[in-house]
């Protein structure tokens, strides 16, 4: 059975089937009402490298269906380390578990681990290439808050050559005909032949260096964090960094719906007052990083999530 | 009568296979791409930048005593599409050969970047690369799904 290794696994339709999906589950994810969908099922969770949200976000996910999840544990502890290939590792995880979670520094593990596998494999992310559960968990979030995921204009801003989240999400929101600006240090732009690929599927894209003069018109402010080791020194990362932040004050003339997210950690590229205010977003999206991939998990597993789920008690 | 000519700058083999229609400079390429070596131990004839009505030039080879199967010339899709081959048999042509590049080149070569899972070369599974255009020819792996460089992929043949 086919996993999802890529956003491109997906039709927009099957998108927004999952994501209809996972706002029924929300008082599932919430803990209000228990509702055992995948009761008997495994989740092999394999983080090759290290990982917070993603793994325990999984691991809740499965949890709060009544599944059960099995840990590969520390790579400097397991058979990773006496020099096991990917494909015997995923041989042997495959006949103890139902659906593969997997995390991997080298790009490509992912599809690697599906022809190897089974099971459906759940790219938790394969080097610099794909992170389509995050996708999900953030498209989940935009159209939470504005009711749809068509037309909006979204800034993708700070690290965009780097982050995979954000070259995922690029893509994602052109095909739904998202107008997207992404603001970033020169140094830091988004690759040409991602910009490229976008401009030939019909995006509408902008690139600048100025994230502030844009946020009015943002129905979206997707951030990211800045890394320090990028700059050959500490003053050209003070000076480049310091205009790809937040703070309370930067956002009196935004819409009043515009949200601000971030995939998590961030350092201090969102100043905490940004915490209190209305567009803050960061903490419910990574909230909807369990109810996206809780929703995931039944559709990989053929599990149908009910058309109504009751609010409160059991289901 | 260009044809005749350059045909004779080697002789007519009696049993083999001739390489026709190989772009100019990559005979060489070709030959390393059909492991034919000292190792296969057959005589192998090469001539290079001779004039080519079509392609303006272009190099030939021929080996003796071996008829490659279309497997092994299908390998050649990525330095010389457009070669044709000719199965030679009592010195006459036995059987012509086209080249086929079809979706997927596999096992022929290792993905180019250099954090592809495939670059270990403990794991298994087939080097796949898939075609996604044939003019120009560009290929993706089928895992990393970076594009290749087709000149820096010529030095990863398996």
């Amino acid at each position: 059975m086919p996993g999802l290794i890529t956003m491109d696994d997906l039709s927009n339709e099957e998108i927004m089937s999952i994501l209809d999906d996972a706002e029924r589950l929300l008082p599932v994810a919430e803990g209000r009402t228990y509702l055992p969908l995948l009761q008997g099922k495994i989740l092999g969770n394999l983080f090759f490298e290290p990982s917070t949200r993603t793994r325990m976000s999984f691991e809740t996910a499965m949890k709060r269906l009544g599944g059960d999840v099995v840990n590969l544990g520390d790579v400097k502890t397991s058979s990773v380390v006496k020099g096991e290939t990917l494909y015997d590792t995923i041989q042997m995880v495959d006949g103890y578990t139902d659906i593969i979670a997997m995390r991997h520094p080298r790009q490509g593990a992912a599809q690697y681990a599906q022809d190897a596998a089974s099971v459906p494999i759940l790219n938790g992310g394969d080097g610099a290439g794909h992170h389509p559960t995050q996708t999900m968990l953030d498209l989940f979030t935009i159209r939470q808050a504005h009711g749809t995921l068509e037309g909006l204009k979204v800034i993708l801003a700070g690290d965009l050559r780097y982050g995979r989240t954000v070259h995922s999400l690029s893509h994602a929101l052109t095909r739904f005909g998202c107008e997207l600006i992404f603001a970033s240090p020169e140094l830091l732009k988004m690759p040409t032949e991602i910009v490229n690929d976008l401009t030939k599927h019909g995006a509408n894209v902008t690139e600048t260096e100025e994230l502030l003069g844009s946020i009015a018109d943002a129905d979206v402010v997707y951030m990211t964090r800045i890394q320090k080791e990028r700059f050959a020194d500490e003053d050209e990362y003070t000076k480049v960094a310091g205009a790809y932040k937040l703070n309370a004050s930067n956002l009196e003339g935004a819409k009043e719906n515009m949200i601000i997210m971030h995939p998590l950690p961030r350092v201090d590229e969102i100043h905490p007052s940004v915490d209190g205010t209305r567009h803050a977003r960061y903490f419910q999206q990574a909230f909807n990083g369990v109810v996206a991939r809780m929703a995931l998990l039944c559709r990989l597993l053929g599990i149908k999530v009910p058309e109504t789920i009751a609010d409160g008690g059991e289901a | 009568m260009a044809q005749e000519h350059n045909m004779r700058r080697v002789t007519a083999i009696r049993n083999g296979t001739v390489i026709d229609h190989i772009p100019s400079g990559h005979a060489m390429r070709v030959l390393e791409m059909l492991a034919v070596d000292k190792s296969t131990s057959v005589p192998v004839s090469m001539v290079m930048n001779v004039p080519s009505k079509k392609m303006g030039t272009k190099d030939i080879i021929k080996v003796e005593d071996r008829e490659l199967n279309q497997d092994e010339l299908n390998r050649l899709a990525l330095v010389a599409p457009d070669a044709r081959v000719a199965i030679i048999r009592a010195y006459s042509v036995a059987e012509k050969m086209t080249i086929e590049l079809g979706d997927e080149v596999t096992n022929v070569v290792r993905c180019t970047f250099s954090n592809c899972i495939t670059t270990n070369p403990r794991e298994p599974l087939a080097h796949r690369l898939k075609v996604m255009s044939r003019e120009p020819l560009e290929l993706r792996c089928h895992y990393c799904g970076r594009p290749q460089d087709l000149e820096e992929l010529i030095h990863n043949l398996l």
